[in-house]
């Protein structure tokens, strides 16, 4: 748990921050039977990047890396809104569910198509994901024709823009697949086996692990996360728009599982770091428009911000800063790793 | 290694562009085909789909072409400059007769402008400008005037509350920052109200074009700011992702919060129609025919005025309802 301090402690100062420079902030009020307030907006928005970070937390602990999750967002999005554009009624849950499946249907076999090229074509996760990254937007066009697609359909509005139990419906997903996770990789041996494979994929294999059919599950696992958070943000504007939807969200996603303390050597994971990871993300997003950061300087504004935190997050960097005041520990992970994002 | 996977993501990113660009090469044309033959073969490079008005100039130009016998080359940035700029200098090499395309920023085109000069490939700017000095860089600017529509946008504003005495607190949800509709709606907007010290810009942040933005940026603002009479969008996919927030903070759009916004497509039009919307700033994207017009008078030598303006309108909701059963976009 030590571990998770960091983040834990960067996300308090960011909203600290916004306890002293935005009024309401912390206001948090029923409106219309749900849940109304800043922080139930960084939760609602911030839900899909944790989805994906969460899928990506795993796909990182073997060693790779997706790139895909971005356009595989944009195809479910697109998919199941030219499926529910098609029905007779769009308010038919048979039919909006059957939409859904279709596209995460489809999210899955792009996953595993991954996987596939990973774990037994041997190509190297960056390429081999590049490819559908690259190739995915072309295919999200395809399925939208190039428009957006604007549909009317209170079942599938719930997904992304609804509320159950005064609270966000997103916000519960999240939760059940967090929970399913935790439960999968930390009571049963699934954690231990990708960490293993992360660790040395050979070594693993020789005693016994089936490494192969693991990394794909662990892509199609990825992709099918990266899926329903593409329903996600189609549903709560309800359009899918091929070009925009998921836009570089492979970038935060990897960003979030970094701030959140994986490593990205493979080898360890935190879905609690993750899921703080993303949250400050969302919470940097929410603060920048709450405190009125010119558009001309966001970018900076969140270069800064995250620079700061991959120093904090640094080992080497705190040794280094905090001498005088503490007696150097000798670094007990990897000291930072070099990573490039956008925000 | 870099360059390699960059390589691969360019010729990617225009495969993809190119395919779902539809049946734009009449001939099924091969990729180094254009130049020489009596057609004429022009390369556009569009700023992306990030619209319902971005997706109707596509038709338009697409369209017209085919209509025209000009050999359309299209290809979509996915509003990166990087891929724009990419675009182009394949055109270049390809040797296109006219090169046409909207700019997805402003600056940073003198580069690759001097090198379709030196090609002697003429450039037409369409729908969005670029503030490079030298305006021999390209032969004409065909597009709308959005210091125009800012201000047009900015004298309803004044009109509908001549009476009101008390402040009147409005957001603005800005274009992609850094974008020539963005700067100049912007610009001509804050010049009509600046007249009043009683109208207030209280937030300004960009929502970059799309519906999913608009909805976050404007929830944001809701949450900070208890006290909106107005909201200027500067086009209306903004405007209506920000309506669902607006609905979400259970306050009524077009009334508790009267809504400006720019562009006129169906689905913004509907909203005005349905009373969510109180105005509209049409910002027409059926540049196509002056377009292809305009390349052929370039290439028969014809002298073409360096700026030619689209013609454009403003809509109530009245008019909306009007207008509604007849809009192609």
């Amino acid at each position: 748990m030590k571990r998770l301090a960091w983040p834990a402690g960067i996300l308090a100062a960011l909203l600290l921050v916004n306890l002293i420079f935005t009024d309401h902030f912390f206001q948090i009020e029923i409106k219309d039977g749900h849940l109304y307030g800043s922080l139930i907006d960084i939760f609602r928005f911030g839900a899909p990047l944790i989805l994906v970070a969460l899928g990506m937390t795993l796909v990182i602990a073997t060693r790779g890396i997706d790139l895909s999750v971005g356009s595989v967002v944009a195809i479910t999005g697109a998919m199941a809104c030219l499926e529910i554009s098609t029905l007779s009624s769009q308010d038919s849950i048979g039919g909006v569910l059957g939409a859904i499946g279709i596209a995460l249907g489809l999210a899955v076999a792009l996953g595993v198509g991954n996987g596939f090229l990973v774990a037994i074509v041997g190509i190297q996760p960056i390429i081999a994901t590049l490819i559908l990254m690259v190739a995915g937007r072309g295919l999200a066009q395809l399925i939208t024709d190039g428009q957006i697609i604007t549909i009317n359909s209170d079942p599938y509005k719930l997904i992304g823009g609804g509320y159950w139990l005064t609270l966000p419906f997103s916000i519960i997903i999240v939760a059940v697949v967090l929970a399913l996770m935790a439960f999968v990789t930390r009571r049963l041996a699934l954690g231990l086996l990708i960490e293993s494979v992360g660790g040395n994929a050979e070594a693993s294999r020789l005693s016994g692990i089936r490494s192969h059919g693991l990394l794909i599950v662990v892509y199609a696992f990825c992709a099918l996360c990266a899926g329903v958070a593409g329903l996600m943000i189609s549903s709560n504007v309800s359009s899918a728009d091929g070009n925009n939807a998921g836009l570089w969200i492979e970038l935060d996603a990897i960003l979030a599982v970094v701030i959140g303390g994986t490593s990205l050597a493979g080898g360890r994971f935190s879905l609690g770091g993750t899921v703080l990871g993303a949250l400050i993300i969302q919470t940097l997003t929410t603060t920048i428009y709450s405190i009125g950061v010119p558009p001309e300087t966001t970018l900076l504004f969140k270069a800064l911000v995250v620079t700061i935190v991959c120093l904090l997050q640094s080992p080497a960097f705190r040794a280094k800063v905090f001498r005088s005041r503490r007696k150097p520990a000798p670094p007990t992970v990897p000291a930072g790793e070099k990573v490039t994002v956008r925000t | 290694m870099f360059k390699k996977i960059m390589a691969l993501v360019a010729v990617g990113v225009l495969a993809t562009a190119c395919g779902s660009g539809g049946e734009t090469t009449a001939e099924g044309g091969a990729p180094a085909s254009g130049g020489g033959d009596s057609t004429i073969t022009m390369g556009f490079a569009q700023v992306g789909a990030e619209s319902g008005w971005r997706t109707a100039n596509t038709k338009s130009v697409q369209e017209s072409a085919k209509a025209a016998g000009i050999d359309l080359k299209f290809s979509d940035a996915q509003q990166k400059q990087e891929n724009q700029i990419k675009a182009i200098r394949s055109y270049i090499q390809q040797k296109v007769d006219v090169i046409a395309f909207s700019p997805v920023v402003e600056s940073g085109w003198d580069t690759v402008l001097q090198e379709a000069k030196a090609a002697n490939i003429p450039v037409i700017l369409t729908d969005r400008a670029v503030d490079s000095p030298d305006k021999t860089l390209y032969k004409t600017f065909l597009g709308s005037d959005f210091v125009e529509e800012g201000k047009k946008a900015g004298q309803w504003l004044v009109e509908q509350y001549a009476s009101e005495t008390g402040d009147v607190n409005i957001v603005e949800l800005q274009g992609t920052t850094g974008s020539a509709p963005a700067n100049d709606r912007k610009a001509g907007f804050a010049e009509v109200i600046g007249a009043d010290p009683k109208f207030k810009v209280i937030a300004s942040q960009s929502g970059d074009f799309t519906r999913a933005k608009g909805k976050e940026v404007m929830d944001a603002f809701l949450k900070a700011n208890p006290d909106i009479d107005v909201l200027y969008a500067h086009n209306d996919d903004m405007g209506l992702g920000a309506i669902e927030a607006i609905e979400g903070a259970g306050k009524v759009p077009g009334k508790d919060i009267k809504i400006i916004t720019v562009d006129a497509v169906k689905d913004g039009m509907q909203a005005l129609a349905d009373g969510k919307i109180n105005y509209i700033v049409e910002c027409s994207p059926l540049l196509g025919p002056q377009l292809m017009d305009l390349a052929k008078k370039v290439l028969a030598g014809e002298t073409v005025p360096d700026r030619v303006v689209t013609e454009e309108t403003t809509f109530t909701q009245e008019q909306a309802k009007q207008a509604l059963p007849t809009r192609q976009y």
